[in-house]
């Protein structure tokens, strides 16, 4: 075990060697935040042997579970149909071959679905941005008269999860009240109920009201309008909170499963998570699982570059229904 | 020039021209809150209020509704699949809850006390978090399967015999609540790591001056600081986990003889198999019910947490 010989000395019967040092001294652990363990402990040599231990088991096993499924779906669709179905299988494919990832691009309509998400994910980022902004400045700075009967009725959606009202959700869509329009298989089915997002309220108005009035005040004065201001001066100042409801609103479109798959049935405007799962019953195994690397290269491109903003959301947004 | 009122926006005038410009100020405000109000409106507040009046209406979409009273909440309970739907879903929402909510704590108690490595453990364990849950589901499919499916052929290599997975009746539903744990547990244990990080050391330093052992310490020390957290975590929890539908619908379709079918799933079965949107609402209402209760006290706990 690598994590034991860390601290233990030399082996008596080993052949003493000019070269071999001396059992350095370990550098002690850098007492930066308290937690749990004392630095006492840590730093005392079974501390030492079992923080090892424990370190090297964390990293194993947390790559088993987590990233070892990867591997095998990358590895498994660069696999032949004849490998992939081998008892025992293979660990490292003999052989790569991309073909599977090509027979999935073109029978699959990947880059179909790939599009459609990616519109639906723009539109509804678009129409949050402009409209749950616009909506949280002004109750939090305009304040009009019954604003807060109003703000009331966007938190109270908080507590009815939007599965719930699935059914009639969706004959909404289907058919909207006074206006008549039939939205089933129309972006509009994604982009406006994205909206209707009770949290990005609660987060944008809870960041406004953090903003001195003071400083609006003196805008006004120089005559800004309410556009004026919420665009010079709110927004700049927002783009912390800008980014976090940025990032939920892309990642919940891109995620989202039950809705896509009520309002847009129609193969060509399917989402690429209902794509995929609409046609799993007639792809063979292999160009399914490259299809499911092909799905997954999106957000995990995602995640590499903005790791940091997801995080920090996660835990400044932690709190979501 | 200016006066705050309650921290409004509002220029001070004469008090004949205030009246005009109230007037000016709502406008405005109601036209930046249109937007949002319409998608609200149409998209949460009506489909609401639309669940309770079709749970009561007999409704075909081409004649007009007739009220039946209580028919479609009968018509629902007397199915014989009724009762498994909420046995599996509250099963479900049982098991995840052991493995979805004490893992992620026990694993956030140990990273937070690592001094190594900790970029990569938080970046791989959040990872799942990231493919779209179908991907997931998807993936999970494939090991499950009996024959080649990874699962199998781990328990292969260390000479045990497979087992059948989602083909039986008593590993169906524990192999959803894999598949949940695995794709979700990333968030709990973020959102507790950063919890973790925000209790005082002197706490632990005092725990341990009076005596505490690291167990104790955590004991006394730990989870009654981050309590709160952890009663909203729970919460929150129940409230996703009794929404199931993607696990079943993509890997078993409720079977194998109702063993995984959940009340969501029972729901769109009404809604798209049967076309019977009054006995679908129903359910969801009945659902509503339950999940309000949940989150009402989620909404009261958190307010003391932020």
């Amino acid at each position: 075990m690598p994590s034991l010989t860390a601290t233990r000395p030399p082996a008596a019967s080993a052949p003493p060697s000019r070269r071999a040092p001396r059992r350095r001294r370990p550098k002690p652990f850098a007492t930066g935040h308290r937690t749990v363990l004392s630095p006492h402990q840590l730093n005392s040599p079974w501390g030492r042997r079992i923080y090892w231990t424990v370190l090297v088991s964390t990293v194993m096993l947390f790559t088993a579970v987590f990233v070892f499924p990867l591997y095998w779906m990358v590895t498994g669709a660069m696999k032949t149909g004849e490998e992939f179905a081998r008892i025992p299988p293979t660990f490292v494919p003999s052989s790569v071959s991309f073909d599977s990832y090509r027979q999935a691009w073109t029978m699959m309509n990947l880059d179909r679905f790939l599009l459609n998400t990616l519109q639906y994910a723009a539109g509804a980022w678009a129409f949050t941005m402009a409209f749950d902004v616009a909506a949280a400045y002004a109750l939090s700075k305009l304040r009009p008269r019954f604003g807060n009967v109003i703000l009331m009725g966007m938190l109270a959606t908080l507590m009815i999860p939007p599965t719930v009202i699935l059914l009639p959700a969706y004959l909404t869509v289907k058919d909207v009240p006074i206006v008549r329009l039939d939205l089933l298989n129309t972006p509009w089915a994604i982009w406006l109920p994205a909206v209707a997002n009770g949290f990005n309220i609660f987060l944008l108005k809870r960041f406004f009201d953090a903003i001195p009035t003071a400083l609006l005040e003196a805008a006004q004065v120089d005559g800004a309008s309410p556009l004026r201001i919420l665009w010079s001066i709110v927004l700049p100042v927002s783009r912390p909170i800008l980014g976090v409801v940025s990032i939920f609103t892309v990642v919940n479109v891109w995620r989202d499963f039950a809705w896509p798959l009520l309002v847009l049935q129609d193969p060509e405007k399917m989402t690429i998570s209902v794509g995929i799962a609409s046609l799993r019953a007639n792809m063979p195994q292999t160009t399914m699982t490259a299809a499911l690397v092909i799905a997954s290269i999106p957000t995990i491109v995602v995640f590499f570059l903005f790791q940091r903003h997801i995080m920090a959301g996660l835990t400044a947004g932690g709190l979501k229904g | 020039m200016t006066v705050s009122h309650g921290g409004r926006l509002r220029p001070a005038g004469a008090p004949r021209r205030r009246l005009g410009l109230a007037v000016r100020r709502n406008l405005t405000a109601y036209g930046f809150l249109s937007g949002a109000l319409i998608c609200f409106a149409f998209f949460s507040w009506y489909p609401m209020a639309r669940e309770v009046v079709l749970s009561f209406q007999k409704n075909n979409f081409v004649d007009p509704p007739q009220w039946v009273g209580l028919d479609n909440i009968r018509t629902v309970v007397q199915d014989p699949a009724f009762w498994p739907a909420w046995r599996n879903t509250a099963m479900f929402t049982l098991l995840a809850l052991l493995c979805g909510y004490v893992v992620p704590f026990a694993i956030a108690l140990v990273l937070n006390e690592l001094r190594h490595a900790r970029g990569y453990l938080r970046f791989v364990v959040y990872l799942p978090v990231m493919l779209p849950p179908a991907v997931s589901v998807l993936l999970f499919k494939w090991f499950y399967d009996p024959g080649p499916g990874l699962f199998n052929q781990l328990l292969n290599l260390v000479h045990l015999p497979g087992l059948s997975w989602l083909d039986s009746r008593d590993t169906a539903l524990i192999s959803l609540v894999i598949v949940s744990t695995w794709m979700n547990l990333g968030t709990g244990t973020l959102i507790y790591l950063a919890a973790l990080q925000t209790v005082p050391g002197e706490l632990y330093e005092a725990a341990e001056l009076d005596g505490a052992g690291t167990l104790r310490r955590i004991w006394h020390v730990t989870i009654p600081q981050t309590r709160l957290i952890l009663l909203v975590m729970l919460l929150l929890q129940i409230i996703a986990t009794m929404q199931v539908f993607i696990e079943p619908y993509l890997l078993t379709g409720g079977g194998p003889e109702d063993a995984t079918l959940s009340v969501v799933y029972l729901m769109y079965q009404y809604a798209f198999d049967y076309q019977d949107f009054g006995g679908g609402s129903a359910l969801g209402l009945m659902l509503m019910i339950v999940l309000i209760v949940f989150s009402a006290a989620y909404l009261r706990v958190s307010r003391n947490v932020t």
